[in-house]
């Protein structure tokens, strides 16, 4: 029997496999026309997602941006039900109206799946304000980018939930490019953590190639918003080996930079912590089939299932028309 | 029936509602140890505490997110915008978050809350102080849209408004707040969605919602003097809208006429023409006319700004011309 630590990140690689997979055959069905739209993968940064929502209760809540396949995963979402809404299928999670970028289910508490940079972080706020106002002891994550640092939501967001001090974390996850634009062309503090103290809450900078570094991280920021500390922000830096879309070739990286950072790959650097541990390449190759048997069957429940039916058009614009 | 002023009854309608459930609660700048910058959340602080009448910093985007948060979590949430001209920086959260999210969704989600805020020229205020939204909010499907114009209508409205498990855009009028009106004694609602004929008359339907209300009443006595009837419906709920009353109106008069505090391009009284257009044309004795604000900015200067908005003058006059 493995200790608990190795138990926990045999967990965390087992999910940033599934991930990894999914968002391959992903990108295999977006090729294959079967996805459409703006497709953004999250290849190279699962240990964030993995690693933080890691750190949560079942009814905390998980809210992110447009790059959230992984963090819905993670949260416990249905790959089936995933791969459905990415191929525009009734059986997806949003029955075919959200698509790649509006991933919900509140069973899980996992709140989307935002397409407005930014414009998700004070509702962030706001369910850490529902939370406390309803007495649940329940903590939000907000995901964000880098990219989203500059523009206004931002700061309200942060500015009051530290007034507040409501139990609410926020997550930059710095893939060091907003879209094609790298931290020194839009930032002129590239330190983000620094905006923290502006806000009256502490600021973490980490390095987010371990999941377990990523996991103890936002534990202890979990812990501090559960016990009414108030929120914090983390910046985890990280990295996608894809463009911003399916469609951005992601020509604006430096030469070799894809490769080394490949070097510091989050599934390579767990799997050999594991390794070190005592488990066998066997048993890491079998959850890797595992995965992949995962996606496979979702890709083919998203291929099977019927789209939408026109006569569902006006059906969801409402509660009571 | 007492006679209560437009604040009385918005802030009774509140009162009820915090009362009657605990998931509602009030948000905005202002809105409790100041008692609302209009005045419309008296009292409220005191009877319900801090915990549900929630003062905010100048950050419109940010509470009406809040607001959003807080909705997708059970609540139901009442944000009050100072007025609706500084809604305009906390579009993105009503058009992208508060009206799309349960489509989005797929119906998995819903947002059982009221933004509310009075609109409209008050007075001298000028450009930014002095717009309507009726034209922003309509425009957008997942938003319901109220505007009503008596104390009966707002207090009945708003409590429909705040049970209601859509977003509801509650639009009031910074003038009409001291406007009295019968209002009833025992606990009454009114169904969203439903117009209300305010006068009957033979001669002409005249459509007009909000602070419009008035001009357009003091136009009909004027023109009995002349013989002239005209029938005045008020939608009061612009989104879903009232058409068959309208329809129904027009029928009878053959003659409509939509009364609008709003700049004519793009309007909301342009797309009631458009409806009827469809529906009665065969009815219609003359042009369906539209009387909007002048297509300006609002100017400082106080007779300037009389000239800008529609009045019982400029309503008497076009009446009298379709009438011919």
């Amino acid at each position: 029997m493995p200790k608990a630590r190795t138990r926990k990140l045999l967990k965390f690689y087992e999910q940033m496999l599934l991930i990894r997979r999914f968002e391959e055959a992903a990108a295999k069905a977006y090729a294959g026309g079967k996805i459409k739209g703006f497709c953004h993968l999250y290849i190279g940064e699962e240990s964030v997602a993995v690693g933080a929502i890691g750190a949560l209760e079942s009814n905390d809540y998980v809210i992110a941006t447009y790059r959230e396949h992984g963090h819905a995963l993670a949260k416990g979402m249905q790959p089936n039900a995933i791969m459905a809404e990415l191929f525009g299928k009734e059986t997806g999670c949003s029955k075919g109206m959200g698509g790649s970028m509006h991933l919900f289910d509140k069973s899980v508490r996992f709140m989307g799946g935002h397409g407005i940079v930014g414009g998700h972080v004070a509702v962030a706020t706001g369910l850490a304000f529902g939370s406390r106002y309803q007495r649940e002891r329940a903590v939000t994550l907000c995901f964000l980018g880098e990219g989203a640092v500059t523009i206004g939501g931002f700061h309200e967001g942060l500015s009051m939930a530290s007034l507040w001090k409501l139990p609410v974390v926020f997550i930059v996850e710095n893939n060091l490019y907003s879209m094609g634009t790298p931290a020194y062309r839009h930032l002129a503090q590239p330190d983000i953590t620094l905006r923290a103290d502006g806000y009256g809450m502490p600021g973490h900078r980490i390095d987010g190639g371990d999941v377990m570094v990523v996991n103890e991280t936002i534990k202890e920021a979990v812990n501090r918003a559960r016990s009414d500390e108030g929120p914090s922000l983390i910046e985890v830096i990280t990295y996608r080996y894809r463009g911003h879309s399916m469609s951005d070739p992601a020509k604006y990286r430096p030469e070799g930079e894809l490769e080394a950072m490949k070097q510091k790959d989050p599934l390579l650097i767990s799997s050999a912590q594991l390794l070190e541990d005592g488990i066998t390449e066997e048993e890491l190759k079998s959850m890797d089939e595992n995965a992949k048997s995962i996606v496979s069957e979702a890709v083919d429940f998203a291929e099977q299932s019927p789209f939408p039916p026109i006569s569902s058009l006006h059906k969801y614009t409402y509660v009571s028309a | 029936m007492a006679e209560i002023t437009v604040r009385e009854a918005l802030n009774s309608a509140l009162d009820e509602e915090l009362a009657r459930d605990r998931k509602v609660f009030i948000i905005g700048e202002e809105v409790g140890h100041y008692n609302g910058a209009y005045k419309v959340t008296q009292g409220l602080l005191d009877k319900y505490g801090d915990e549900r009448l929630i003062d905010t910093p100048i950050a419109e985007e940010g509470f009406a997110a809040i607001g959003i948060g807080a909705a997708l979590t059970g609540l139901r949430p009442i944000v009050e915008f100072m007025t609706w001209n500084f809604s305009l920086v906390a579009l993105d959260q009503i058009v992208n978050n508060a009206a799309k999210l349960r489509s989005m969704s797929g119906g998995e989600l819903t947002l059982p809350m009221v933004f509310r805020g009075p609109q409209g020229a008050g007075g001298a205020l000028a450009a930014q102080h002095s717009q309507v939204f009726e034209n922003y909010y309509t425009y957008v499907p997942g938003l319901k849209v109220i505007c009503p114009s008596t104390p009966k209508d707002m207090k009945g409205l708003l409590k429909s408004a705040i049970r209601d498990d859509d977003p509801v855009i509650f639009i009031e009028s910074e003038k009409m707040y001291n406007y009295k009106g019968e209002v009833p004694e025992e606990e009454y609602l009114i169904p969203i969605g439903e117009g209300e004929v305010k006068r009957n008359g033979e001669h002409i339907s005249v459509v007009c919602w909000g602070m419009m209300l008035y001009p357009v009443m003091q136009a009909a006595e004027e023109l009995v003097k002349d013989g002239i009837e005209i029938e005045i419906i008020d939608p009061r709920t612009l989104r879903p809208l009232d058409e068959p009353m309208i329809a129904e109106s027009v029928k009878r008069t053959n003659r409509l006429l939509i009364v609008q505090e709003a700049w004519p391009n793009s309007s909301f009284g342009a797309y009631i023409a458009s409806r009827m257009q469809k529906k009665v044309f065969d009815y219609l004795d003359a042009p369906i006319e539209i009387l909007s604000a002048e297509d300006v900015p609002m100017p400082y200067s106080f007779p300037l700004e009389d000239a800008v908005l529609p009045s019982s003058a400029k309503v008497t006059a076009i009446v009298k011309r379709m009438l011919k």
